[in-house]
This record gives structure tokens, C-alpha cells and sequence, in this order.
């Protein structure tokens, strides 16, 4: 099925079930520890033995020789897989750090052997009888030294990064705004470890494991390991958190892979959490400078944003300046990104790549532009709110934009108007008290995606599809979508995610999953009701489905009068899109108190207003954007990966010293959606919102900080050690 | 690099072995570390535990933790493994009804102890009300810390009930009351990634409610 232009009225705007709250489907299995992760799959093959990952011990250069006798004498050990006597694994073109084998170090923590014992312990024990010795090499490890020499991003930047005359309209607005802001490096630090269960049966592999994009993955491992991908198998049903750093295959599945081969036996391994942080990937630090010009009316006339991150050869950096073209206007633009590069373990996407720091800086500008201009930062947004064209783009078309509601909506629901402009006047015994705004963008892309719809001979559906459910409610909205398409109530779905056998859908990423997995579903709904019409003799597409039966004029049948069905169906997105800019927007508010004192700053409310078209599942929905507040809070309070720049990697990486939001970090917190429908998207009309929740929670947050105190800290993360010795004078 | 190689050694040797040979040099470590693991087998002991109201009497590898005992020897994967190292709170199970990190627990140490994991709380089919709770509330999205943290939800609230100061309990003399920021410091050591925690003190507070 193609979906080649705007949805017109469909059942989907009569819904009963699909945008009602609907508790996860799959949350009884979950709340009683019944839902098996990668690991935890002891049934889908015998007699799996345990992996142990060992690690390189430098960031650059060379291993010289790996002692491996005295471990594989230790007791347990049935094999050991050393990067000394294995050829390099191949690539694929998802990403490019090396994943293992040969003598050459890429990055601190790059797997250099993996050690299989009958138990955990004993491949732990034995792991730590490997003597590894290496040269050293040099890398470049300090973004900020590295930045000025840095080239342009190999990513090509839209044709309208520049516009009319950025220099001559900056020198001559009236009110300008010129500041650097820095944001660090970031781990994705999912509470699941990449895990994988590894079983080869002859030269077929079967992985269980976690991870977001299944057919993604089956490809690239095919590549990796120079093997045909139709002799693959991935299945990764349940996936304990990914936020990009599980879109692609790790080290965990190539070494369960190679040392199942070796042992000839099925291998389980997880990779161990204080590996994580420089075995896998990051979100790139970046060095971002904003300019804004603008009338004393507000009106932005010169908008530049610049952008500078680092990245191993091949790879893109963090592109901070995605948001700035499509948030404001401007008729005098620049935009600027370059990559400079750095051996630190390879950056990539971690949840709204690119815009979630371009946000932290931008919106903070903003709110600076707001104070120099004397005037409201809520209006200062509206009055520059993009909403009639995109600058730039004039033959874009924007599909439904709703920015400014979500602005307004959110002041009055927030009590904006209580917040004092001067900074450092709301007083509440020892705290300092202050307010936050900041907008939000990002886009809604879609990808073709497949499922199949099984008709049981009882009346009940089945879908399968290798979509995934990575906390984002996936299990549910599928469900929902079914349901409704099918016409039976919710209980009588059944969906199995993630297995490669199964249709390849959209994956999860991109903010993309919702929107394309559950288009894919109702194709394949479709399909299905044409052949339920075809077996009882009526027009599938002209019947009404509804409590478990399809109906046409006089004529009724129950489902199960059909018999046993199985359709598959894919939504392909026509290019029609293409000439619409489909974006999902918010107004992010936050209120801290920062102890006059001691300076500790304590989030105490905050609100998101979205609009991402019909949510499918509020319940579901409201979490993500919740969830990703939650990560905005981190990454403007806490978050850092310290780089050691003598040895070249993170030191922080356990999650003791990478410091995530906990409990008494976060809230009670507000989020409202807006009632909206976007037609350009899919015959749902639903958008994703798991990345624009990150999208401005982290300014507003900042901007409080400096509402409450009047100190302007432009590098992230704001902690104590930045502003204790500027605090305001306690009276 | 010789340095940091021997530095790497003894950093993973520590980790794989016996007290003993923290007191002799570094170079000694390694020959010391490698002849003792590779000719004496590991050392098992018997232990008593009881699990979820059943009692087993189990063979152990002394270095294995409880957390892995119940994960691996007794398949009970409910509890989870984000860390291993006492840092995430994922692995969170009652041992005599008392909370504890599981993964920094040795199973040996438990001889006679009575665990409940989130599978002795309650079933698909007959959920905990503090399952329940959490399923009404969304209090996750991907689950995985989800069990650890009804286990510590759980234990939270009787930790209160009994009167139990925390960090920000405002008076001690009177009754304890379980308020959100009473809740959320508790909580505080049940890393949610995900970021469910507005949900999950909802959850508490209808449980604590009753």
C-alpha cells in the first residue's frame, strides 16, 4: 500500500480504541519480571555457555602480544577468541569503529577478546589471566583544541544554510546576542547492557538480542561477518532501553558470534556496564556560537548558528544546527557545521542527534535575545515563530504547525505570567526561585514499513512484524491500530515484535517507530479484510469491521466464520511527503529553586506542550515525553563524560560517576498534547514525540536556573563547581 | 606500554581474585593470581535459601552473587543485571524482607535467608497491587529496571510504615508519611534510564494510599 496522498476522513477518526489510554499490553509480563530480555532466554537454545569481553587497556595504538595460556588452563574455560589470532571483522554502513580483531587499537575499551567458560565466574576469573602488552599511539582527544582547524561536515548542509547577508544584517541590527555555548559528551546509558544468546546450527546464526532495528542489524551482521544475511537471525523482542545506542550491531553480538563458533556451542554474554561507555557509542561534545540580530520589535533579521563537534574518521559529528532553520525566522541566515576528528570512541545518534544540545544552545540564546530586548520570551518566540513559510524553503509547505498554541497553552497552564523578567527577584525563604521557557522542534520523518495480520480460526488477531518495542509502548499502539482496523476488542490482538522472520518494518529510531510501524499494521489490516471479504463473498474494503464481525448492507459474518487468514501488507510513504515540512513542536516550561545557600539547584515542575498529531496512545506517549524530559534534565544538571585527554576515553564510565536523573532529581511532571491531526504523515495522522521531548526541556531548565539566580552559565552540564562562587549576596 | 599492561593486570586481577595477594607487589600478582586459577578449581559450598516461599538447597560457586544465582541457577530472570555492581538498583530483591542490591551479595551468605523476587510478588495473571499500580500508571517503558523497582517500591513504603528516617524525613518524633519526597529519596538508589519516575511515585502514592 502506498500512502501517495493526505489522508482524507477514515475509521481511524471514528476510533475507539486508537488515542484512548490504554495500559501497555505487555506491562503484565513486564511488572512481574516475566518479560525475557536478550540474556535472560534460557529456553531458545541448550546448553549456552558465558562469555566474558575483554577490553583494550589504551585508546590508540597497537597490541604487541596477548599472553592467552594461563587463561585458557583456568578451570571452565572452553575457549578464548583473542584479537591477536582473528582477522579484523568486517565493517557496515552503520558504523565504522572497528568492532573487533587484529592487532590495531581505535578507541579505549575496544573488544580484544572474549573468554568462554561453562560459568560466568569462571570466564570472569580466566578473563583476568590475559596479559595483553601494547604499543602506544598518538590520538587527538581534545575537541576544543582540535575545533578551529576543523573541516566542514562531510554531511552536506541544506542548500538555504546561507541567506541574503548574515555579516551586514548582524553589524546593523539593533540588538544582538553573540555567545559560544558547549555541551559534553553523552552516553545513552540504557539500563539493559547490550547482551546477545549466539547459537549457530551449521553455517545458520541465530542471535537473540537487543537491539532497534532489526533488519538493520541482520544486514550489518551479514557484513561483519562476511556471511550471507539469509542465513541470519535476529530476534529482540524486548529491549531494556536504547535511545539510539542499539539502532546498530555491537560488540556483544559479533563476539557471542564468533566465540559460539569457536566453541561450538551456544555462548551468552553481556557486555559488562563499565565497558559500556567507551565500547559502544556516545553523543558527540560540541562547541556551538550563536549570533542573533533583531529589531527592537523582536523581529529576528540575522540568525547564525555554528557548529563544531568531533568524531572518528568516516563518521558525521552531533549537527546542532538542525532545529535553527525550521524554528525562526530570519531573512539573513548562516549555519555552519564541521567535524573535526578525534580517536575517542566513535559518536552516533543518542535520542534527537543533533537537535537535543542544538536546543541547549539555541534556546538559551533566545532567551538571552529575550532579556536584551526587554520583552517576554514567550512573545519573543511567537513573533518569530516560522509558521507561515520556512525561510529558505518557499516551495515547502508545512503540514501542521501549531508551535504558538503549544506557547500559549503552556504560559497559561504553567502561570507564566507570575515569573519575574529580572532575574534573581523571586524569593522563597532560602531558595531562589526561577522560570523557563523554550520552544521545541523536530522533524517527523517516516519509513516504509511491513507487518503480517493473522485471522485466527477463533476470531482472534495475531501480528507480527520486527518492529521493536524499546519502552516506547510499540506492543500497544500496534495492538490499538489493529484492533481498530479489524473491528475486536484489544484482548483478542496479539503481537509479536522483533523476530527477522517477520516483515521488516520502520525500526525503531528516528522518532519514526509509532507513526511508520502502525501504518504498516493497518496495510496489512487491509489486505486481511480484502481476504476475509474474498472467503465470505463481499467487499472487504466497503464492509465496516466492528465487534468481531464485518459488516455490508444486510450482510454479517462473524471474523471466524472466514476461517484461519494470513495477510501481509507494507505502507510505502509516496513523495508527495517531500514537499511538505512535517515536524512535531513543543513550549517546554521549567521552575527550579536554588538554595541561596549552597547553591544545589532542585527542579521543582515541569510542563511540555506538544503537537505531534493524534497520539495513538496518550498513556504510552505522555511517558516518552516525560521520560525525555527527564534525559533534558540530566544532560543540563549532570551529565559529562569526562574526557581523559592524556589517555584518550572517558574516565566516568560506570553509573556511579555518569551521573543519570534518580528519583529525587525529578518532579512531578505535566504533559499535555495538543488535538491536533496531521494528514501528510500517514492515514493515522499520528506523529512520533519520543525525541521532541528532548528538544527544549534542557534551555528551560537553564533559563530558570538564570531566571532564579541571574547567573548566565553557557556550558553545560550546570553544575555547582560553575556558579558557587557567583551566587547571588545572601541579604 | 609495559606499565599499563601490568597496571590492567593487576586491576583485573584484583578483581578476579583472593585477598591474599593485595599485600604482595605488583609483579607477583600476576604469576601468584595465574597458577592459583589455574590449577585449583573454585571453591563451592552449599547453601540454604529460601526463594519465593520455596526452599532449595543449592551447590554454589562461592564467587557466584545471589543476583546470578537467582538468574542463571534458579532461571528466576525477573531480577535484572544493569550494573553488577550495586550502582543501577535493577537487580533490587527483599532478603528477610529487608531490600537489598543483589548483585553485591554473595549467594553463600544467605545461608538460611528467605528472598522474595518480583516473581514471589505476584504473577500475570495475579498482580501485586503494586504491579497493578504500576501498570496503571505507566510507571516504565522499557521494563527493564521495572521489577527492582517495585521491589524497592514495595520496601520503601514498609520502611516508612515502620517509621524509618531517610535523608529528608522532616520530623522524626511524629508519624511518617510517605510524601513524594519522602518516596523519592528512598527510590533513589532504582536507576530509571528511561525516565519513569513521576509515574512511579504516582504509582506509590495510589499503593500507599491503599
Amino acid at each position: 500500500m502506498k500512502f501517495e496522498e493526505p489522508a482524507g476522513q477514515n475509521l481511524f477518526d471514528r476510533a475507539k480504541i486508537v488515542g484512548k489510554s490504554t495500559p501497555r499490553i505487555d506491562g503484565p509480563l513486564k511488572v512481574s519480571g516475566r518479560a525475557p530480555y536478550a540474556y535472560e532466554r534460557h529456553d531458545v537454545a541448550p546448553n549456552q555457555a558465558y562469555g566474558w569481553i575483554v577490553g583494550s587497556a589504551i585508546a590508540k595504538g597497537r597490541i604487541t602480544a596477548m599472553n592467552l595460556a594461563d587463561a585458557r588452563r583456568a578451570p571452565g574455560v572452553l575457549g578464548i577468541v583473542a584479537a591477536t589470532e582473528h582477522k579484523p571483522v568486517g565493517t557496515s554502513r552503520f558504523n565504522h569503529a572497528p568492532l573487533f580483531g587484529g592487532t590495531e587499537i581505535a578507541h579505549y575499551h575496544q573488544a580484544i577478546a572474549v573468554v568462554v567458560a561453562e560459568t560466568f565466574e569462571q570466564a570472569r576469573a580466566a578473563a583476568g589471566l590475559i596479559r595483553t602488552e601494547y604499543a602506544d599511539g598518538e590520538g587527538s582527544f581534545d575537541l576544543a583544541k582540535v575545533a578551529p582547524g576543523a573541516p566542514l561536515a562531510s554531511e552536506k548542509l541544506p542548500d538555504y544554510n546561507r541567506l541574503g547577508d548574515f555579516q551586514a544584517a548582524f553589524a546593523s541590527a539593533p540588538v544582538t546576542v553573540d555567545q559560544r555555548y558547549t555541551t559534553p559528551d553523552e552516553a545513552h546509558a540504557m539500563m539493559e547492557p547490550f547482551a546477545t544468546i549466539a547459537a549457530w546450527e551449521g553455517d545458520a546464526l541465530t542471535i537473540w538480542t537487543s537491539n532497534q532495528m532489526v533488519a538493520w542489524s541482520k544486514r550489518a551482521l551479514a557484513s561483519i561477518l562476511g556471511m550471507p544475511a539469509d542465513k541470519i537471525r535476529v530476534d529482540s523482542p524486548y529491549v531494556g532501553g536504547g535511545f539510539g545506542g542499539k539502532l546498530f550491531i555491537r560488540a556483544d553480538a559479533v563476539m557471542a558470534a564468533l566465540a559460539a563458533k569457536a566453541v561450538n556451542r551456544p555462548v551468552k554474554l553481556a557486555m559488562q556496564r563499565p565497558l559500556m561507555f567507551n565500547n559502544s557509542t556516545h553523543r558527540p561534545a560540541t562547541i556551538q556560537r550563536v549570533r542573533l540580530g533583531a529589531g527592537r520589535d523582536g523581529r529576528i533579521t540575522a540568525i547564525a548558528h555554528e557548529n563544531w563537534s568531533g568524531n572518528i574518521t568516516g563518521e558525521d559529528g552531533e549537527n546542532a544546527t538542525l532545529q535553527t532553520p525550521k524554528l525562526y525566522t530570519g531573512a539573513n541566515r548562516l549555519l555552519e557545521n564541521r567535524t573535526a576528528q578525534l580517536d575517542l570512541p566513535e559518536g552516533n545518534a543518542m535520542r534527537a542527534p543533533g537537535e537535543a544540545p542544538g536546543h541547549m544552545a539555541l534556546e538559551v540564546a533566545m532567551d538571552e535575545l529575550a532579556e536584551a530586548l526587554g520583552m517576554d520570551p514567550v512573545e519573543l518566540r511567537i513573533v518569530n515563530d516560522a509558521k507561515g513559510n520556512l525561510p529558505g524553503e518557499p516551495e515547502m509547505k508545512i503540514s501542521d504547525r501549531n508551535l504558538e498554541r503549544c506557547l500559549r497553552t503552556g504560559a497559561e497552564r504553567f502561570g507564566w505570567s507570575a515569573r519575574k523578567a529580572a532575574p534573581a527577584q523571586m524569593r522563597e525563604g532560602r531558595k531562589l526561585v526561577g522560570l523557563g521557557v523554550a520552544a521545541g522542534y523536530r522533524a517527523a520523518p517516516t519509513q516504509k514499513s511491513a507487518a503480517r495480520v493473522s485471522l485466527g480460526a477463533d476470531g482472534t488477531i495475531a501480528v507480527e512484524t520486527d518492529m521493536t518495542d524499546i519502552g516506547t509502548g510499540s506492543y500497544t499502539i500496534i495492538a490499538q491500530t489493529a484492533a481498530e482496523a479489524m473491528g475486536v476488542p484489544l484482548n483478542r490482538v496479539r503481537v509479536d515484535l522483533g523476530d527477522s522472520l517477520s516483515p521488516v518494518s520502520a525500526g525503531s529510531g528516528g522518532q519514526w517507530g509509532a507513526a511508520s510501524s502502525t501504518a504498516g499494521v493497518y496495510a496489512a489490516c487491509v489486505n486481511l479484510r480484502r481476504m476475509i471479504g474474498e472467503k465470505l463473498g463481499f467487499d472487504g474494503d466497503a464492509a465496516t469491521f466492528a465487534n468481531g464481525h464485518a459488516t455490508l448492507g444486510e450482510q454479517s459474518h462473524a471474523l471466524s466464520d472466514a476461517g484461519a487468514l494470513s495477510a501481509t501488507g507494507e505502507m510505502e510513504f509516496g513523495a508527495f511527503q517531500k514537499e511538505y515540512d512535517i515536524g512535531t513542536y513543543a513550549a517546554h516550561f521549567a521552575e527550579v529553586a536554588v538554595d541561596a545557600y549552597t547553591g544545589e539547584t532542585s527542579i521543582r515542575r515541569m510542563l511540555s506542550v506538544c503537537d505531534a498529531g493524534r497520539i495513538i496512545n496518550p498513556l504510552s506517549a505522555r511517558s516518552q515525553v516525560i521520560g525525555a524530559m527527564v534525559m533534558a534534565a540530566g544532560a543540563t544538571l549532570t551529565e559529562d563524560l569526562h574526557v581523559d585527554k592524556r589517555f584518550g576515553y572517558f574516565a566516568n564510565h560506570d553509573l556511579a560517576s555518569y551521573e543519570v536523573p534518580v528519583h529525587a532529581d525529578i518532579p512531578s511532571q505535566e504533559c499535555i498534547f495538543l488535538d491536533t491531526l496531521d494528514p501528510m504523515i500517514s492515514p493515522l495522522k499520528a506523529k512520533g514525540v519520543g525525541e521532541l521531548g528532548i528538544c527544549g526541556p534542557g534551555a528551560a531548565i537553564a533559563n530558570a536556573v538564570y531566571n532564579a539566580t541571574g547567573i548566565r552559565m553557557r556550558d553545560y552540564p550546570l553544575t555547582l563547581d560553575k556558579y558557587l562562587d557567583r551566587l547571588p549576596a545572601i541579604a | 606500554m609495559q606499565d599499563k599492561g601490568i597496571f590492567n593486570l593487576s586491576r583485573r586481577g584484583m578483581l578476579a581474585g583472593s585477598a591474599a595477594s593485595v599485600a604482595v607487589s605488583q609483579g607477583t600478582i600476576a604469576s601468584a593470581q595465574a597458577s592459583q586459577a589455574s590449577s585449583s578449581p573454585p571453591a563451592r559450598m552449599a547453601v540454604n535459601l529460601t526463594v519465593n516461599g520455596k526452599p532449595h538447597r543449592l551447590e554454589l560457586d562461592t564467587r557466584m552473587t545471589l543476583l546470578d544465582t537467582l538468574r542463571e541457577h534458579l532461571q528466576l530472570t525477573g531480577s535484572k543485571k544493569g550494573c553488577d555492581h550495586g550502582q543501577c538498583g535493577a537487580c533490587t530483591v527483599m532478603v528477610n524482607g529487608e531490600r537489598v542490591n543483589s548483585c553485591l551479595s554473595l549467594a553463600v551468605m544467605h545461608e538460611g535467608d528467605e528472598v522474595t523476587t518480583i516473581e514471589g510478588l505476584g504473577s500475570p495473571d495475579d498482580l501485586h497491587p503494586m504491579q497493578a499500580a504500576f501498570v496503571k500508571h505507566d510507571g516504565y517503558q522499557c521494563g527493564y529496571c521495572t521489577p527492582g523497582q517495585i521491589c524497592s517500591a514495595v520496601a520503601t513504603l514498609e520502611e516508612i510504615r515502620k517509621g524509618i528516617p531517610s535523608h529528608v524525613t522532616e520530623i522524626l518524633t511524629g508519624r511518617m508519611r510517605p510524601t513524594n519526597m519522602e518516596m523519592r529519596e528512598r527510590m533513589s538508589g532504582n536507576i530509571c534510564r528511561c525516565g519513569a519516575y513521576s509515574n512511579i511515585v504516582d504509582a506509590m502514592t495510589d499503593v500507599a494510599r491503599g
